[in-house]
């Protein structure tokens, strides 16, 4: 017989009590394991929406310049309007609106202010428009990716400065010296002369590397290389003596160059850019027209550019001319409609996700049928019809292996099958499909086959019972039963061919097309291999249109894994 | 459901190809930012569709460009080498035998680092020496030689599968390696002990990586040095800043040559091939102020220009030799 007492006595007992407190520790420790997992996956995934759409942000706006062109009918011929030069004719224009723009590298660089697509924009207008030839229109032109990156910020900004005196002008041709009666340039020169000083402390850094050269090889007796080192240290140290007798001169006169802040004076409406600069004077380069005069304290201006030209893509002139642009009010910010309508472009500006986006439907389009309308019918008859022996197993097994084969393998056997083979089309939706379709092909065999082992003996059992045969039970029973765990098993493949590039190298889909594609067999790509290229270039406002494609491949998942919970909440029953 | 299958079938059924009226080009990576801004340049001209331009690498395009004459094949590869003798065999067999040659450009391969980082003179010796699997595997920079900086290499560079990676080891190690006793050229390589670390295919992620960590020094194309002065700076090599004009100049040595090869059996097949190949070679794509230049390729100097200008015009075949 028990003791109860007895037992009760140890169930109190200080072991116990100890044994359970053990227990439940071990309980709440793995309960805040779960929880740490769960928020750390939390943040990682926060972290990851909040940069790509932070970055994208970038990616939604455009800058277009409203600027007057004359569609001179001399130039343009009637019949074949599409032929004319546009380009050119931009460039004229361009020109005869800042003429004080010379030299080709300048020249160059303003035409870079206006995409290279809009004189084709302005080309398709007019081709539509036939009646505006011989007139002066006011187009919008589309700002270039630098120009668009300027606006935006992301280059620094020209900043007006504060001054007292009166500026004495002399002009000689495109030149002017001016004599400001303060010293207000004064403060400005501290930044340069900080530089030049930095400059010096690297030179004698490096100095002092080449002495431990020199050193080194002189205790090695190696003298030639000493002697080498010891000539490279003398000219380190007398270029930073020279930098800083430079810097230490209190009205010296500075060149701002490319490694310097950008200086600029405002005459009026007319940009001078400062080649020279002390304390109270300089020189520099008119950028429009004006005469030798006396300027008061009011009607000048001092800019500062903070930020040294070579740090930034957009050149002193084109900020100038973009500045010019912008206080006549010709500048405007939109919705970039380009990202959202357009194919693939070299010119980041011009560049959209559209085209990508039409080639993911068609493959996947055609992934599903072919993967879901095989893999199905496949899984109904392994599990419904099939005998189990040798064979079968034997499939199951090769099924099973198949799944877990890289991808790029299957782009292989689309090469030499589709492609080589059956002489289908290379970087076709159609091709892409199918081997995406085959890839996925195994996840859904053997999703549908689980899905169909967990209906229910007893509905076959019961429909059988009632007369039905074996193909009535699986067609009107057994699979619309199991239909939501297939849907499933569907969604969770596509979802991984969505987002495939690997085989697609192979068949000719990682390439750039500028058509949107009309079907199935039209040239395609798809929207990983256009993230993938896009992150790939060297242009800085291909970043956020990175970032951008990549909220739209995210939202293309989102709309179908919505469509399978839709699908599945149809077809659930419960039982 | 029926229907849905049968529909599947005739899609499927209806296989081989469909008369092609668009120029396909196939190959390097590093040609392909070129290649596409030629090709949008010249699908806006009403009269062509625009060329289609896969980026498969410089051997698998030459490996599809070389399969044979057709419109299944592809009438123009990108190179970011020359081709092989191999791969020159390979066509020949396929009846691939008149192949037009033109160098497009120049691509300069830079070593940078970080702005704030220290400012790296190097020469391409003791490049090879720090880089080199046959050589001393020095630990630190100093280590080569004591007017470097005392601080650990570490290089972030292309994977082997990239032909930047190909070039690096032929225009430094290789020739490094002639100038010291302490590298072995038989068989040269850049170490795999951990300092020198693969970085991925990825420049952008280089120069990412480089502006986190000021010690490392990173290899990548020189187009990326010039989108990204405000956070990395260039290493001289003996002597030469990697500059524009330095490259274009062939003062600065680590750069190497694009290749562009034409079948010239489907001009005339294909329609506008012969007009794409003009718009490739002219003076406002490839010229000197060509907006090819603006994308980053280091322009051809005169006579390399004019010689191209006459290879495409006259279709000149390259006759193989020379190919290793």
């Amino acid at each position: 017989m028990i003791n109860m007492a007895e037992l009760s006595k140890k169930h109190r007992s200080a072991e116990s009590a100890q044994r359970l407190r053990k227990r439940k520790a071990s309980q709440k420790r793995l309960v805040s394991y779960g929880i740490l997992a769960i928020t750390l996956s939390g943040m990682a995934l926060a972290t990851l929406l909040w940069s790509v759409l932070g970055k994208s942000a970038g990616a939604l706006t455009e800058h277009h310049i409203q600027l007057e062109i004359t569609l001179d009918a001399d130039l343009i011929d009637v019949e074949n309007i599409a032929q004319a030069d546009f380009a050119k004719l931009t460039k004229n224009m361009l020109k005869s609106r800042f003429p004080f723009v010379s030299g080709r590298t300048d020249r160059r660089e303003m035409n870079d202010i206006i995409s290279a697509g809009a004189a084709y924009e302005l080309r398709d207008l007019v081709t539509e428009n036939p009646d505006m030839l011989g007139q002066t229109v006011a187009f919008d032109f589309l700002a270039s990716d630098i120009a668009d990156l300027y606006f935006k910020g992301a280059y620094g900004q020209i900043a007006p400065a504060p001054h007292q005196g009166e500026l004495t002008l002399s002009v000689d041709g495109d030149r002017v010296s001016f004599i400001a009666s303060t010293d207000d340039f004064a403060p400005y020169l501290a930044p340069s002369r900080a530089r030049l000083l930095m400059r010096a402390d690297e030179l004698r850094i490096e100095a002092g590397l080449q002495e431990n050269g020199r050193r080194v090889f002189t205790e090695q007796g190696n003298p030639a290389e000493a002697a080498k080192r010891e000539t490279a240290r003398d000219a380190r140290i007398a270029e930073a003596e020279a930098l800083e007798i430079l810097a230490g001169q209190p009205d010296g006169f500075f060149e701002p160059d490319a490694f310097t802040s950008s200086i600029f004076l405002k005459l009026g409406q007319v940009w001078v850019q400062v080649e020279t600069i002390s304390a109270n004077a300089g020189t520099g380069k008119i950028l429009g027209d004006v005469e030798s005069s006396i300027f008061a304290a009011d009607e000048w201006q001092l800019l500062i550019y903070e930020d040294a030209p070579i740090t930034r893509k957009v050149s002193d002139i084109q900020a100038i001319l973009l500045e010019n642009l912008r206080e006549e009010g010709r500048v405007s910010k939109g919705i970039n409609t380009h990202f959202f309508t357009s194919g693939d472009s070299r010119e980041p500006e011009l560049a959209g996700i559209w085209g990508a986006a039409v080639g993911s439907f068609w493959t996947m389009m055609v992934t599903i049928i072919f993967a879901f309308f095989i893999g199905v019918p496949a899984a109904i008859y392994l599990e419904e019809f099939a005998r189990d022996n040798k064979f079968t197993r034997m499939v199951e097994i090769n099924i099973n292996n198949l799944a877990a084969v890289p991808s790029i393998v299957f782009g292989l056997l689309g090469l030499s099958v589709f492609i080589g083979f059956m002489g289908m089309q290379r970087s076709s939706p159609i091709v892409g499909g199918m081997v995406l379709g085959i890839m996925t092909l195994p996840v859904i065999i053997i999703a549908a086959r689980a899905a169909i082992k967990a209906v229910p003996p007893s509905i076959r059992d019961g429909a059988l019972a009632l007369g039905a045969s074996d193909l009535q039970v699986s067609m009107h029973h057994v699979l619309p039963l199991s239909m939501p765990g297939i849907l499933t098993g569907t969604i969770l493949g596509m979802a991984r061919a969505l987002g495939e590039t690997a085989p697609l190298i192979m068949i000719g889909m990682v390439a750039f097309i500028v058509d949107i594609p009309d079907g199935p067999t039209d040239n395609a790509t798809v929207l990983p291999v256009q993230i993938f290229r896009w992150a790939d270039f060297p242009e800085r406002a291909f970043e956020a249109r990175t970032a951008a494609a990549i909220v739209v491949l995210l939202a293309f998942l989102f709309a179908m894994n919505l469509t399978a919970i839709l699908l599945r909440k149809r077809f659930e029953r419960r039982w | 459901m029926k229907h849905t299958i049968i529909t599947c079938m005739a899609i499927l059924m209806a296989g081989p190809a469909f008369a092609r009226d668009e120029i396909r080009i196939v190959g390097s990576s590093t040609v392909f930012p070129f290649a596409t801004a030629v090709a949008e340049q010249f699908g806006r001209n009403p009269d062509f569709s625009t060329p289609i331009v896969e980026s498969t690498g410089s051997g698998g395009g030459m490996k599809l460009f070389c399969a044979g004459v057709g419109e299944t094949h592809p009438d123009i590869a990108n190179a970011s080498r020359r081709m092989k003798a191999k791969e020159f065999v390979q066509c020949q067999e396929n009846g691939v035998d008149q192949i037009v040659e033109i160098i497009i450009g120049y691509d300069g391969i830079v070593i940078a680092n970080a702005l704030r980082g220290p400012k790296f003179s190097l020469t391409i010796e003791q490049l090879t020496l720090a880089l080199a699997a046959q050589g001393p595997l020095p630990e630190t920079w100093n280590d080569i030689d004591p007017s470097l900086p005392a601080i650990a290499i570490e290089v972030l560079g292309p994977p082997p599968s990239s032909g930047t990676r190909d070039a690096f080891e032929e225009l430094v190690l290789q020739e490094g390696c002639e100038t010291t006793d302490l590298v072995a050229c038989e068989g040269i390589s850049i170490r795999e002990d951990g300092v020198y670390v693969d970085a991925g295919e990825n420049d952008n992620l280089i120069v990412s990586k480089l502006e986190t960590n000021p010690n490392a020094l990173g290899i990548f194309g020189f187009s990326f040095l010039d989108q990204n002065y405000d956070v990395i700076k260039g290493a001289s090599i003996n002597g030469v800043e990697p500059e524009f004009d330095n490259i274009l100049a062939g003062e600065y040595t680590i750069s190497r040559s694009l290749y562009v090869y034409l079948k010239t059996a489907h001009i005339g097949m294909i329609p506008g091939l012969e007009a794409f190949m003009d718009e490739f070679t002219s003076d406002a794509a490839s010229g000197e102020d060509g907006y090819l230049a603006d994308k980053g390729l280091i322009p051809l100097d005169e006579a390399q220009f004019l010689q191209n200008v006459d290879a495409v015009r006259n279709l000149t075949s390259m006759s193989g030799d020379g190919l290793h």
